[in-house]
């Protein structure tokens, strides 16, 4: 064998002398440092710090912003946002399981829902319920200012967590309906007791994911005209960066966002894990 | 006498699949019928006609007299009387092996909650796993969870159970644990049909086999009979095949 080499290891003669895999990877890797590094001396020797660090983060306006930065801004962000979450959640499972129906002009309102509200930006929906007064004369939303905000973020969170449900119910295996079924179950009580209670459970991520989406959007309640008690996070960043010409409260804002949504943004994660791995 | 399954012409069409063609067959109170067969052959669907999780194309499934296949039958109220065992187990993941058990006596026959856990109880020490009445499904071996589910079919008391190949998703080491309870019922004069590849369980336990193949019966008799001494050439082939598959 060995006096009888296969002539293709000699076809190449090149071969040795070209670069090898390894060796390419890493000229590409030291190019990619050397394009980092020029980027971050550049803007290290342009940006002008000063008057960045005078605009966007002076200490001495973000003072201003405390204590109402948590006590009447982040717990109104919150109101909205839990409001409107509730509010989705529950008409999105009920748009869910009429999507899933049996029962055909269901599935059309429902998918007619779902594309609507998806499809039209959530800003428009916020502008066209402040309308709502003159539409209707003497209708009010309930609750007020929170009602409004609520009920924005519930109709435009619902469509999302609509199709989230959709998922979660197709996800459950046609055993478990077989199963229960076959216990002598009606249909609906196999989904209340048997379907739904896993569902919810497949959907717990993407549901806080969902969470994290509305939490952004209630920054556009904004658009309702809110006021006084009622700003939540953005309009009240918005409001002071007006009053002291600088816009250290809207990253003051900023941050306070990121506060909640990126260990939220971590929980969901953790918890997509532990879903994938109790299959 | 009302036969405890009676199938008369029954036929069913998946599209153009035509999976059950013309299928006439019954099964007495206190008898463990076996079909056996190649896959694809109906056998499964059959099983599924009985309590009406696949609705009949044509014919007609009495079970105890009723007639299942009438659209003005409460099906939920016949299921109760039929308990089924699937291959994947289909326990209910999010409950314990009690409340698996528990469920659908709450829910369905209305029993309280001691009373249900009393009878839950019962049913799982009777098919050997009460020691694991906390645990829940994702805990538990295969064999474990056929056998729960076994005890969920059981504590509805049932007058008859199906079993649709209710091993053949186990490890083997695993099979020999579900066959007994499995046997044990068949002793204490359960009514029962199992679709089954188990040769050895279907000649032991059976008090008739039938096969069957491209959706209709082909044989059926006695164990010794079809499993013993086949008369149809399909049979004979279909035996060979699963009793020397190397062969």
């Amino acid at each position: 064998m060995t006096d009888h080499l296969p002539p293709q290891v000699t076809a190449e003669p090149g071969a040795k002398a070209r670069l090898s895999p390894r060796k390419k990877q890493r000229i590409s890797r030291a190019i990619q440092y050397a394009v980092l590094v020029a980027i971050v001396v550049g803007i290290a020797l342009y940006a002008d710090w000063g008057s960045l660090a005078e605009n966007f983060a002076k200490p001495d306006v973000a003072d201003k912003a405390l204590p109402e930065l948590f006590t009447v801004a982040l717990r109104n962000t919150i109101i909205y946002t839990v409001g409107g979450f509730v509010f989705s959640f529950v008409l999105g499972l009920v748009l869910a399981l009429m999507k899933l129906s049996t029962v055909r002009p269901y599935r059309w309102i429902s998918t007619l829902y779902i594309e609507v509200f998806r499809g039209l930006p959530a800003l428009l929906i916020f502008l066209l319920i402040t309308f709502l007064p003159l539409a209707l004369p003497g209708f009010e939303v309930p609750g007020g200012t929170y009602g409004q905000g609520i009920l924005g973020l519930g109709l435009v969170g619902a469509a999302y967590q609509a199709e989230v449900f959709r998922a979660g119910l197709q996800a459950v295996p046609k055993g478990q309906v077989e199963a229960a079924r076959s216990l002598g179950m009606s249909a609906a009580r196999a989904q209340v007791t048997v379907i739904i209670p896993q569902a919810i459970r497949i959907v717990i991520p993407p549901t806080t994911n969902q969470f994290v989406a509305l939490l952004k959007d209630s920054s556009l309640v904004l658009f309702l005209g809110v006021s006084g008690e009622y700003v939540e996070l953005a309009k009240f960043g918005n409001d002071l960066a007006s009053q002291y010409a600088n816009a250290t409260p809207i990253m003051v804002s900023g941050l306070t966002y990121l506060l909640v949504t990126i260990p939220l943004g971590h929980l969901s994660s953790r918890l997509e894990k532990r879903e994938v791995r109790a299959r | 006498m009302t036969h405890a399954i009676e199938i008369r012409d029954l036929h069913k069409h998946f599209g153009k699949n035509e999976v059950l063609r013309g299928i006439d067959c019954t099964v007495e109170a206190g008898q463990v019928v076996c079909v056996i067969g190649p896959s694809g052959s109906g056998k499964s669907t059959l099983l599924r006609c009985v309590n009406l999780l696949e609705e009949p194309t044509r014919g007609k499934v009495l079970v105890e007299g009723v007639e299942v296949t009438d659209p003005d039958v409460d099906i939920d109220a016949v299921r109760r009387r039929i308990g089924m065992v699937f291959q994947q187990f289909n326990l209910f993941p999010h409950m314990t092996a009690l409340q698996n058990v528990m469920i659908a006596q709450q829910r369905v026959l209305k029993r309280d909650k001691k009373e249900a856990e009393k009878v839950a109880r019962a049913n799982l020490d009777r098919v050997g796993i009460g020691d694991k009445a906390g645990s829940y499904p994702a805990q538990l071996s295969g064999g474990q969870q056929q056998r729960v589910a076994i005890a969920r079919a059981l504590a509805m008391g049932p007058d008859l159970m199906l079993f649709d190949e209710p091993t053949s998703a186990l490890d083997p080491e695993l099979v020999g644990d579900v066959l007994a309870v499995m046997r044990k019922l068949a002793e204490e004069g359960m009514t029962m049909l199992v679709v089954t590849h188990e040769m050895g369980f279907a000649r032991e336990v059976a008090d008739r086999v039938v096969f069957m193949d491209g959706g209709v019966i082909v044989e059926d008799g006695s164990p010794d009979q079809v499993i013993g001494d086949p008369q149809q050439e399909r049979t004979r082939t279909f035996l060979k095949r699963v009793l020397h598959p190397e062969g």
